[in-house]
């Protein structure tokens, strides 16, 4: 379990996240939902280290993430961004081996290499596992960076936004992929969202956050209701049931 | 194992220009001319390798490929510490005739610089590394324009001096200084070679490198210290160069397919060893001494730069 206590981060005196506490469960996944500008990917970002925050801690299966070292830490949280710009021509494969840095700093060994391969293959990425990442599609290459953070294999695995300019089609086969991380490799996912729907659809508990706070915080089924959404959104949106989803007909509200 | 074949090809050239460079028309003179061929090869091996390393690694750091360590100022600093040398205390004064003096004036005073400005940016936090390159931009101008002001005051025969450190010479270096620059640089470049996965690291921005467990602001931070040392001792060895590295660190790119540090530091240290015994032989055979090889440098290194800016700006 990962345990988000107080946690706070100011910008000059603006407070962008303000004392949050959240618990994240293991083997579950765990949406952060919120209006843009709430805080979700700053949260994240402290939780995974990418950044300071001012106030609060982070515990990790009980021990202080600031107290590890940042090479034991890597082995049990990964994080992906949104943006990853890169200065270097690396092939899939190149990239992909790159998650096993944590464990073997540079020296592959044959269990890296098969740990590599699985990942690839995970992914569905093994016939164009030494094509270079520019030659691929956006869909592609958002693949790719999931295929290295599962071969970074650390029980948590830390998403921002990981849908961002992608169409349904891989949108859909990414949150597949993240479920069945969960539910077949007993992987613990947190996800930053902005489309309530894969929320509502895919996630075993939902965080909502506004202006820096924790608004909500409960099982899926809790938290997709009209009245919990008009806090978090301001919006009056209408929920439909269709089959087992629960799908928020947001857009003429 | 393209790559290795690469540098090993790249490697019997920079042996085959080293050895053309001392023995070619030696008429036998071992006692003389072989020594003194030695001292120059010696310094242009180690100025190839201090800045062929420095600039990969200053690059990576700053995630961009057309610049060089000489954007903090480093060069300015030098050029300004000839210049109040000459200016206040003469042309004839011992910092500007002893060598050794010299040299440890100089990198002192580079080093010293380096560790302020570091010390003074990194105080509050992380902060952007772009904002270390402009402080270093506005302070490498306000170097120059100092430097400028006082050469212009300057009596014409003083300035003869300066101009002379102005650019790159390997004519005449000192015997001692070389052989102890080129211990410190190779015991340090050594002792950095192991960092070489973490640099590779780094390449990938600053979030996958902490997310992969990279220390990333300590490891920035040596690896700032180290090009800074290596680019003073070169510096104070043979005058501003720094320029030299934006070619072959570029060349390298082009050449090798690996993203490695490994190979790609090594393939722009041999393609240095292999421009600057090359070129210097060219200048002392061909130019018969007519031109400097910093002039022949900068002229190429302005060329290719150029096309350079135009590819990138092209990709965009």
């Amino acid at each position: 379990m990962i345990q988000v206590r107080e946690l706070s981060k100011f910008y000059g005196k603006k407070s962008v996240v303000e004392k949050v506490s959240v618990d994240i469960r293991r083997g579950q996944i765990t949406s952060f939902i919120g209006p843009n500008g709430a805080g979700k990917s700053t949260l994240l970002s402290m939780v995974s280290r990418l950044i300071d925050a001012d106030t609060g801690s982070v515990l990790v299966d009980q021990s202080d993430a600031k107290k590890m070292k940042s090479g034991d830490f890597s082995k049990r949280v990964s994080i992906l961004k949104q943006s990853n710009y890169m200065n270097v021509r690396l092939t899939v494969r190149e990239l992909v081996a790159f998650g096993r840095f944590p464990h073997s700093k540079g020296r592959l060994t044959a269990e890296d290499e098969e740990m590599i391969t699985r990942s690839i293959n995970y992914m569905n990425l093994s016939d164009m596992e030494d094509r270079y990442l520019d030659e691929l599609s956006g869909g592609q290459r958002q693949r790719a960076f999931v295929a290295m953070v599962i071969a970074q294999d650390t029980d948590y695995i830390l998403l921002d936004e990981p849908l961002n300019n992608l169409d349904m089609k891989h949108s859909v086969q990414i949150m597949k992929i993240l479920r069945r991380l969960v539910d077949e490799l007993g992987k613990t996912v947190v996800i930053v969202l902005h489309d309530i729907n894969f929320a509502s659809v895919y996630s075993d508990r939902i965080v909502a956050l506004k202006d820096g706070r924790v608004v909500r915080d409960g099982p899926t089924h809790e938290i997709i209701q009209s009245e919990a959404l008009k806090e978090i959104y301001d919006m009056d949106i209408p929920i439909q049931q269709m089959d087992n989803c629960r799908i928020c007909v947001y857009f003429n509200s | 194992m393209r790559d290795t074949s690469k540098l090993l090809v790249l490697t019997i050239l920079a042996l085959s220009f080293s050895g053309i460079y001392l023995f070619h028309d030696l008429n036998g003179s071992f006692d003389y001319a072989l020594p003194r061929r030695g001292v120059k090869v010696a310094a242009m091996v180690l100025t190839a390798v201090a800045i062929a390393y420095a600039t990969v690694v200053f690059q990576t750091i700053t995630h961009n490929r057309i610049l060089t360590p000489g954007i903090m100022g480093m060069d300015a600093l030098y050029m300004l510490l000839q210049t109040i040398l000459v200016f206040f205390l003469g042309s004839t004064h011992i910092t500007i005739i002893n060598k050794q003096l010299n040299f440890a004036l100089s990198t002192a005073a580079m080093v010293v610089f380096a560790l302020l400005f570091y010390r003074f940016l990194f105080k509050k936090g992380s902060r952007p590394i772009y904002f270390l390159l402009l402080v270093g931009i506005i302070l490498g101008t306000f170097f120059g324009s100092i430097s400028t002001f006082l050469q212009v005051l300057i009596d014409p025969n003083e300035f003869q001096i300066i101009q002379d450190r102005m650019f790159a010479s390997f004519n005449n270096v000192n015997e001692e200084l070389v052989w102890t620059s080129f211990a410190v640089t190779g015991v340090l470049i050594l002792a950095a070679w192991r960092q070489n996965p973490y640099l590779d690291v780094l390449s990938l921005g600053r979030d996958t490198s902490i997310n992969l467990g990279v220390d990333y602001d300590s490891i920035v931070r040596r690896m700032l210290i180290l090009v800074a040392v290596l680019i003073a001792v070169a510096t104070a060895l043979v005058g501003p160069i720094t320029f030299f590295g934006l070619i072959v660190a570029n060349l390298a790119y082009q050449f090798f397919s690996s993203y490695k540090h490994s190979v790609v530091i090594a393939g722009s240290a041999l393609i240095s060893i292999v421009a600057l015994t090359g070129g210097q032989w060219v200048v002392e055979r061909i130019f018969t001494f007519s031109t400097t090889l910093s002039v022949i440098i900068n002229f190429i290194g302005g060329i290719y730069f150029i096309y350079l800016l135009l590819k990138e700006s092209r990709n965009a």
